[in-house]
């Protein structure tokens, strides 16, 4: 059955016309994702009006195109600046930059784009096969799932922070204010602004990363030097085949963090707290758990994988229900309708022809992508030769637009400095700016859960308990809340002697 | 978005429109503000009139769209306050318009802006559950009354909804009122088609989305329409054999929110008459048409002392309405 529908589509999406599209799509795509801040909801919404004279197949396979496009390219300057292209590749900046300052972009490139293709394919089979029936799954999460979720992420990273838990703390309940500034949704009331209308809207997640992670580093290698280390990448396609060697050896992180994008995407919670969770995890589960954020090549594999099983798996959801899983999807969404189709239950039996062109330009869309950045590794990893004098001006102007970008508003761009102030003294002081970044992207949907939550039951936290789904996830979570607890008590009580200090 | 503006900006050079002579015409790309996310239903209408002006030709400069949702829309509204005299620049509203300086006192008000076209009113249902044994919307409002809803805490009755203090909890509060002793908890959910989809999955028992929110998992047999909370039923397709909420209960509740456009503040006269005459053309596409009739939305293009009088009588409803519920700020 799934099949068959398949080869049909491929007949509708291997087209010269739609091939083409795709290409450009994945262009157009690839450059939206390395701009910080334009990110592929923008780029979809800018094409949308575009696409309005071509038939609804072509124009999705555009739009789907863009959007493989910027994932792929959400990993770029993460590797090589560390600022992160698109939220979801946050987690990709811990080991892949350090990649590149010992000189190993090119791998890290490989790594990164290989991982999101393993991931995509993953994520797309899945859907070949089982949408129906995961439609009907993704039905079961509501507010409870959604907040056991949550609480899964934050306890996957319990114990990661490093050895001083105050400094986590501080950083993560930072990012917590941060989240809570401006709309509540459950109240409909404005928090802490203070009466100032600037702060009405918030602070913005992307503001917010590419500050501390792109503007606090380029001060820091202002400190350093006036250079960027690793400009010593040779222009050599050779990196690619060689890091492909490699690869093989992390099939268990590759399963488990397509694993994890899947679950996490094909429901609105979304790529980055997903490429945050599989990050965690591949820590967790390494034999060398000290080597990640120093530059360890499984370090981008995760958080990539996970992404781009998520990204496509956020189409899922926008097919078969007509709920979004991503900003993007939200976009798209939007676009089906104008093309005159409805979203929902019946669009694979009403409209077959739309839904298995796309399925299967997922497969070509993907496969196009992946070639075409491989293809540029060597280019890119050279841009890290051009002198830091003429580059760095152009990193800070792009992350100035890509911060104006989200909102079309100028005080992004003050908050993007201070925020880059902020994460240079961070650095400088040691504390960790993955719990504020974490705690900033999901406190907000986590607090909505939560409230939701306990609106639905009457205030009883049992309700995380007592619903099949919601008591599992939240009972794992809590076992790696206690789990550095437990592990040195386990320890003793077996006798073995392991040094104190190293805790997973 | 500046981006934005100098990728149509080529794009419109490319395919440069004849000028001809009339009053006036934009001269650059006009910006299309949203006070609301990408994705929903004021975002949608935005991008087909975008879409529409782009394959009829209807406008020699493009539209933007921009988004800018912050604080319930107030991001939006502030900016475009902010941009008086400015012919480029219009904004789409639905009803924050009212609701979101009532609720958050915050420095807007229609009047600061220029009136320009209402383009349609969108309507609001009463939808449970298919699987629920409710047929008729008594039936269910019946049970809300007694605390029948199985699988709660206390049987309480869940309504779900778009937002706080907004016309999904307006609506809500309004059949409260109407039918003493009734009484839903709210759960507020931050856009209309994760409410519906949360309805399906029985995370609550009932809601008031409009009708596009839900029309895929109505015809998928997932969802029932009980009412529609107007003062007339729904003319076209299958939507006729929904009954009003006057009819099914016997009370009267309804509410229609404002799919309207408005400009900068203190447009030019002629700038008013060409969006005036752009909007017009607009709704007579066949696009617009399908749009509309496939989202049960009701056409009701009215512009200039019509549009304005609308406008006026639906600020004063939205304040009784906000003061009975008890959602002003205090």
């Amino acid at each position: 059955m799934g099949l068959e529908n398949l080869l049909h589509g491929f007949q509708i999406a291997v087209t010269p016309f739609n091939l083409f599209v795709a290409v450009l799509g994945i262009t157009l795509g690839t450059i939206i994702g390395v701009l910080p801040g334009l990110g592929g909801a923008n780029g979809v919404a800018i094409l949308l009006p575009l696409t309005f004279t071509m038939p609804p197949t072509s124009a999705i396979i555009l739009l789907t195109s863009l959007y493989w496009g910027a994932l792929f390219g959400g990993a770029i300057t993460s590797v090589l600046f560390n600022i992160p292209g698109e939220p979801w590749s946050v987690a990709t900046t811990f080991d892949g930059y350090p990649l590149a300052r010992q000189g190993q972009g090119g791998q890290a490139l490989t790594a990164a784009f290989s991982s999101s293709f393993v991931g995509a394919f993953f994520s797309i089979v899945l859907i070949t096969f089982f949408a129906p029936l995961l439609a009907e799954i993704a039905l079961r999460f509501g507010p409870p799932e959604f907040f056991a979720i949550q609480l899964l992420t934050f306890s996957s990273f319990i114990g990661l922070g490093g050895d001083a838990p105050l400094k986590s703390l501080v950083s993560i309940v930072l990012g917590f204010i941060l989240a809570a500034v401006g709309l509540d949704v459950v109240t409909g009331q404005l928090r802490m602004t203070f009466g100032f209308v600037d702060l009405m809207k918030g602070f913005d997640f992307i503001v917010a990363v590419i500050g501390l992670f792109g503007i606090g580093e380029i001060l820091l290698s202002v400190e350093e030097g006036l250079s960027f280390k690793g400009a010593s990448t040779g222009m050599n396609l050779r990196v690619v085949l060689d890091t492909w060697k490699t690869l093989p050896r992390y099939a268990r992180t590759f399963v488990r963090g397509a694993f994890i994008g899947f679950w996490m995407g094909f429901k609105p919670g979304g790529a980055t707290p997903a490429s945050f969770m599989s990050y965690a995890f591949a820590k967790r589960f390494s034999k060398h758990p000290e080597r990640f954020g120093k530059g360890e090549i499984e370090g981008v594999i995760a958080p990539e994988t996970a992404a781009h099983a998520a990204g496509v798996a956020a189409i899922l959801p926008m097919i078969t229900l007509g709920i979004p899983g991503s900003p993007t999807a939200a976009v798209m969404l939007g676009g089906l309708i104008i093309w005159g189709l409805q979203p929902g239950p019946l669009l694979f039996t009403e409209k077959p022809d739309f839904v298995w062109g796309l399925i299967a330009s997922m497969y070509t869309g993907n496969l196009i992508g992946v070639l075409m950045v491989l293809a540029f590794v060597p280019f890119f990893a050279a841009i890290l030769r051009i002198p830091f004098a003429i580059l760095t001006p152009l990193i800070v102007v792009v992350c100035a637009i890509g911060s104006y970008a989200v909102h079309n508003s100028m005080i992004d761009i003050w908050y993007m400095l201070i925020f880059g102030a902020v994460g240079y003294v961070f650095k400088k002081l040691d504390y960790p700016l993955a719990p504020l970044v974490l705690a900033l992207v999901l406190g907000d949907l986590a607090e909505n859960a939560l409230r939701q939550s306990l609106i639905m039951s009457q205030g009883s936290l049992a309700i995380f308990l007592n619903r099949p789904i919601a008591g599992v996830i939240t009972a794992a979570a809590i076992f790696f809340f206690v789990l550095p607890v437990l592990t040195p008590w386990w320890r003793r009580v077996r006798g073995a002697s392991v040094p104190a200090s190293r805790r997973t | 978005m500046k981006l934005d503006r100098v990728v149509v900006l080529v794009l419109t050079l490319l395919v440069a429109a004849p000028a001809s002579a009339v009053a006036w015409e934009p001269t650059r790309p006009i910006d299309f503000v949203v006070p609301a996310g990408t994705g929903g239903g004021a975002d949608q209408m935005a991008r087909l009139i975008a879409g529409i002006s782009e394959k009829h030709r209807l406008s020699p400069r493009p539209l933007i769209v921009i988004n800018k949702s912050g604080a319930a829309g107030a991001e939006g509204f502030l900016d475009v306050k902010g941009r008086k005299g400015d012919p480029h620049t219009i904004i789409i509203t639905l009803s924050n318009l009212f609701t979101t300086p009532l609720h958050n006192n915050l420095p807007f008000n229609w009047r600061d802006y220029t009136p320009l076209a209402r383009m349609a009113l969108d309507e609001f249902i009463l939808w449970v559950n298919a699987d629920t044994p409710y047929k008729t919307a008594k039936e269910y409002l019946a049970a809300v009354k007694d605390k029948q809803c199985k699988e709660r805490q206390g049987g309480q009755c869940l309504m779900g909804g778009t937002g706080s203090a907004q016309e999904d909890q307006i609506l809500t509060i309004q059949l409260e009122q109407a039918l003493p002793g009734t009484k839903f908890s709210y759960v507020p959910f931050k856009g209309g088609g994760e409410v519906c989809v949360n309805l399906v999955g029985k995370h609550v028992d009932s809601t008031v989305n409009n009708p596009i929110e839900c029309v895929s998992h109505w015809k998928a047999g997932r969802v029932r329409p009980l009412a529609v909370f107007d003062t007339a039923r729904i003319t076209v397709g299958e939507w006729k054999d929904v009954p009003t909420v006057k009819e099914a209960l016997g009370v009267d509740v309804s509410y229609l929110m404002l799919r309207g456009i408005f400009g900068a503040p203190g447009m030019s006269k002629d700038a008013v008459d060409w969006y005036v005459a752009f909007l017009k053309k607009v709704t007579e596409t066949p696009e617009w048409k399908k749009y509309t009739e496939d989202g049960a939305l009701k056409p009701a293009f009215a512009t200039g002392a019509e549009y304005v009088k609308w406008v006026e009588d639906n600020e004063q409803l939205h304040k009784e309405l906000m003061a009975k519920g008890g959602l002003l700020k205090k």
